[in-house]
């Protein structure tokens, strides 16, 4: 994705472009895929058809049972679903929810609606790479209070892009059964084992907004925390976006045969803007495992710089960022990843690589932003 | 958290002031106490709590820890190292 202007789009963290196999797929879905699957007619098995194909899809690229995978709004829907789910499902066992301190919101959120009606949300600290450790997540467990219904554990920060040992962290809580928000990570890095329920968002790897995937393990105990419907899944309630939902695995699809040769390029050119970032900007905090991370994202924040105007001079430029921030967030309030890790949260830019970003782009955006830097500092007289 | 207000060498109000503004005037002021002086920032900012800490570990001074002024709002304390 380039810019008219030159630049690129470099927020592929909040959404990645269309995938170009997705986009042929939704336009033939939109002409086959209309009718009602539940009905009986010709077109309705058409739909139907069409529906079991995309499940049956995204299982196979996720390497899950395709009784497992539930189509929902968006990804947010899916973490809601997913976790309060598996909080009701478990509800005879306890009420409390401890999760990681740099989910994303949605599970915060989540945790603060489980709260609101009587149970317990408790933050589980991480280290300075934005990392839970298995051993501080099975010390919550056994320091708890009350009995611990579910852990959140992300897969990967949305953020930062630290990967999170997962499959340890389930060894090491027991009994306890793991939601996985995998929303940032899902296609591009394989599925950890370890979870009980998960949760995807189909825009954030090519498919289309408005499709979210959520995953249920054989055997899970979970609850409809919602008003149910009766429709296809009962995991799930509304009319089915049939064409979204197979486009959405058709994207899925495309990035998992893809990432073999996509995630070391964009693991490399993350490490180029790394080390230049470091090199070339004074008093920088360069955030995340630089390693152990998803292969497209890096964020770093600039000492004595004002984030929005930082996001203001490289769109202006033609670069399109994101900023965790507390000026360029809708709350006014820093990142709270940010701020669980130590990071320094003004100044704050999060770079993310769309598929198709090239070295090109790469070297032009640290071509520019020393600059942006250097002039926002000149301002305030730093 | 610690921090008592006699060993405050200097205090700087940045009420009301957005950030990074607080953390500016940190660094513009912190050379106005002797080395091993405590100044302790007055900021009512929501980045401040982050962001002070923060900036001690980047430019070797030591984040002391939290207090609260007269008035409630938070009293961020550093130590001058250098």
């Amino acid at each position: 994705m380039t810019n008219a202007s030159g630049g690129a789009y470099l927020d592929a963290a909040s959404s990645e472009p269309l995938h170009p196999a997705a986009r042929e797929v939704l336009l033939s879905a939109l002409e086959a895929g209309y009718a009602d699957p539940r009905r009986l007619h010709r077109p309705a098995r058409t739909a139907r058809l069409l529906l079991d194909n995309a499940r049956e899809a995204t299982a196979d690229a996720l390497g899950v049972r395709p009784d497992e995978v539930t189509f929902t709004r968006s990804g947010t829907d899916a973490v809601h679903r997913g976790l309060l789910g598996l909080l009701t499902g478990r509800a005879r066992t306890g009420s409390l929810l401890l999760h990681s301190a740099v989910e994303h919101s949605a599970v915060i959120h989540a945790g603060e609606w489980h709260a609101g009606r009587g149970g317990q949300a408790v933050s589980v600290p991480v280290d300075a790479l934005g990392r839970l450790s298995p051993d501080a997540a099975s010390a919550a467990v056994v320091s708890s209070p009350s009995p611990v219904a579910a852990m959140a554990v992300q897969a990967a920060n949305h953020e930062v892009g630290t990967i999170q040992p997962v499959t340890a962290i389930a060894s090491s809580v027991g009994e306890v059964p793991l939601f996985v928000d995998a929303c940032a990570s899902m296609g591009r890095v394989p599925l950890p084992d370890g979870w009980a329920v998960a949760a995807g968002s189909a825009h954030k790897w090519g498919g289309p907004a408005g499709i979210g995937v959520l995953l249920v393990r054989k055997g899970t105990r979970w609850r409809n925390p919602f008003p149910g419907d009766d429709r296809i899944d009962e995991r799930t309630t509304g009319f089915e976006d049939v064409p979204g939902a197979l486009a959405a695995a058709a994207a899925l699809q495309a990035m998992v045969a893809e990432r073999t040769t996509l995630n070391p390029r964009q693991h490399a050119l993350i490490d180029r803007i790394r080390t230049a970032v470091a090199r070339d900007i004074p008093d920088v905090d360069v955030v995340g495992d630089p390693d152990d991370r998803l292969p497209h994202l890096l964020t770093f924040s600039c000492l004595y710089v004002d984030g929005e105007a930082l996001v203001h001079e490289l769109d202006r430029l033609g670069f399109a960022v994101a900023s965790g921030s507390a000026c360029t967030a809708s709350t006014l309030t820093p990142s709270h990843v940010l701020a669980a890790m130590g990071a320094l949260t003004h100044g704050n830019v999060r770079v993310a690589l769309s598929r198709d970003a090239t070295a090109e782009q790469v070297s032009a955006f640290l071509g520019a932003l020393p600059d942006v830097v250097a002039r926002i500092r000149g301002t305030v007289g730093r | 958290m610690t921090g008592s207000h006699d060993e405050i060498a200097l205090e700087i109000d940045c009420r009301g002031q957005r950030c990074p503004m607080p953390v500016i005037e940190l660094a513009r002021r912190l050379d106005d106490v002797p080395v091993g002086g405590v100044l302790a920032v007055a900021s009512d900012d929501a980045a401040a709590g982050a962001d002070v800490p923060a900036w001690c570990r980047m430019r070797g001074q030591e984040f002391v820890g939290q207090d609260v002024a007269d008035d409630g709002v938070p009293l961020f304390l550093v130590r001058r190292l250098a």
